[in-house]
């Protein structure tokens, strides 16, 4: 009876701690850049919102559309109503983990290399994604970064022949996010 | 003790299903409300002749050319009123996202026309509901053709008309958008003593999006009885708007011939019952951004 009740604890305290910590942002920056001959666009946001899971490595993370900022008026109210359809969709997810998340230490300071996969979600279609990522651990804080492409057309995006040349097939998309650690 | 162990394992599997639940981690952070304002409820800051309730944004410059053909009713022999037009050059700047001033020239009467127009409601959905958007606007117009009758003492100020107008409007859906337009034209000559120097009107106007670059638009200014000579009538518009990259072309028929306020309101002679009334029209809107917006 002792036996069970002191495995009974440990299991308590053991199940404490794996979940023990989550961290989370919601001022994670993401920028995407479209490169042509013609034309450079790019916009930001700041206000993207993640979370990430410490026992397990599950992340994710959302972004209103409507948020990103673009050097020209004209070509944030296009990419709201003609191509993103912000109204229709008005936010953009991930949902995934960090693959290799055992040789990434949160208690321990330094720099990981991360592998993140998982379904990202735009213009209301879902993908199955995965990059590299940067972990930068510091006390208890998660610096992250990742860069990964994008092919507009995948997420049903049109682009119409009259612009083809101004916006890139492919987008870069670029995150940063510093998590801190989550009080709940 | 064995109390105890059953209160343990419900802990246990109390926690099991806290971590099935947890799948969903964003929700963790509750949800925050902002403030959407509205945008997009016109493809550009007109309609047809009437102002749209949008503002030209901040830092942009919309340069626009519009043209009134002469009426339809002649066929291919003029090629359906191409050979004749009234033409307005303007420019439009958005000192801020609330605050546009325009400037313009038209041929007819060789009219120079000016402008301030501010939105001081916003339509928003979110933290702030707000069901409306509503701009005021004035005009100032100066007709510098020369005086028709030179020999009669001429005042300077008799050139002058002036324009007030409120701009109610909501979009109601993606597609559909509709605006009222109370307004008062001053005109400081008038023709006859019969005609009033103050004449009311209610503008209604609406468009419809047929594709994401294509709208549907249509406007009409009813003259409230009794202020105007008979021969004058109400303009009635109807266009397609069509919006390409950095140029919105709308393409209409009227039965004005008149690009400003004071004139396309109180001056128009044409009307809807004949082909002789009826005028094709464009207005091409070419915005620069003359004033990048700081993305840091």
């Amino acid at each position: 009876m002792k036996r069970v009740l002191i495995l009974s604890c440990m299991l308590v305290i053991i199940a404490h701690a794996s979940f023990a910590q989550k961290y989370f942002t919601k001022t994670g920056q993401i920028s995407f850049y479209s490169d042509t001959p013609l034309e450079k666009i790019e916009a930001h946001t700041k206000s993207a919102t993640c979370v990430l899971d410490g026992s397990n490595g599950k992340m994710e993370f959302a972004v209103l559309i409507k948020s990103f900022q673009f050097e020209k008026a004209l070509m944030q109210e296009h990419f709201n109503e003609n191509y993103m359809e912000s109204n229709k969709f008005p936010k953009s997810t991930f949902k995934g983990q960090i693959d290799n998340f055992n040789s990434v230490d949160l208690s321990k300071n330094g720099r990981y290399n991360a592998k993140v996969s998982g379904q990202l979600t735009i213009h209301g279609v879902t993908k199955d994604v995965s990059t590299d990522a940067i972990i930068q651990v510091q006390g208890d804080k998660l610096d992250c970064q990742s860069t990964f492409e994008v092919a507009v057309a995948d997420y049903g995006i049109t682009i119409p022949a009259v612009v083809k040349d101004n916006i890139a097939k492919v987008v870069k998309i670029k995150v940063m996010a510093n998590l801190e650690p989550l009080k709940q | 003790m064995k109390s105890l162990l059953p209160f343990l394992l419900f802990t246990i599997l109390f926690q099991n299903i806290a971590v099935a639940q947890e799948e969903d981690l964003l929700s963790l952070l509750g949800e925050e409300e902002t403030t959407e304002y509205v945008n997009a409820s016109f493809k550009t800051n007109r309609v047809i002749n009437l102002h749209s309730l949008e503002s030209t944004a901040y830092g942009v410059l919309d340069f626009k050319i519009n043209h009134r053909f002469s009426p339809i009713s002649e066929g291919f022999y003029d090629l359906f009123g191409l050979d004749g037009a009234n033409i307005r050059l303007g420019l439009d700047y958005g000192v801020s996202d609330v605050l546009t001033i325009g400037a313009g020239r038209s041929s007819q009467d060789k009219t120079y026309d000016g402008y301030i127009k501010y939105k001081f409601l916003r339509q928003s959905t979110g933290k702030k509901n707000f069901p409306f958007t509503a701009a005021i606007l004035a005009t100032t117009t100066l007709k510098s053709i020369r005086w028709a009758n030179p020999d009669r003492e001429n005042y300077f100020s008799s050139r002058l008309s002036y324009c007030w107008q409120m701009i109610i409007g909501r979009k109601f859906t993606e597609s559909f958008s509709l605006q009222l337009s109370p307004t008062v034209v001053h005109r400081n000559l008038v023709k006859t003593k019969a005609e009033k120097n103050d004449v009311y009107a209610l503008g209604a106007a609406g468009r419809i999006k047929l594709s994401k670059r294509v709208a549907l638009n249509a406007e009409y200014i009813y003259v409230l009885p009794d202020q105007l000579a008979p021969e004058y009538k109400n303009a009635l518009s109807i266009g397609f708007d069509i919006e390409t990259g950095g140029h919105v072309f709308q393409l209409h028929f009227s039965n004005s011939r008149a690009m400003v306020e004071p004139a396309f309101i109180t001056e128009n002679t044409r009307s809807w019952d004949s082909l002789e009334g009826i005028h094709f029209g464009f207005n091409i809107s070419r915005v620069f951004t003359l004033k990048r917006k700081n993305l840091d």
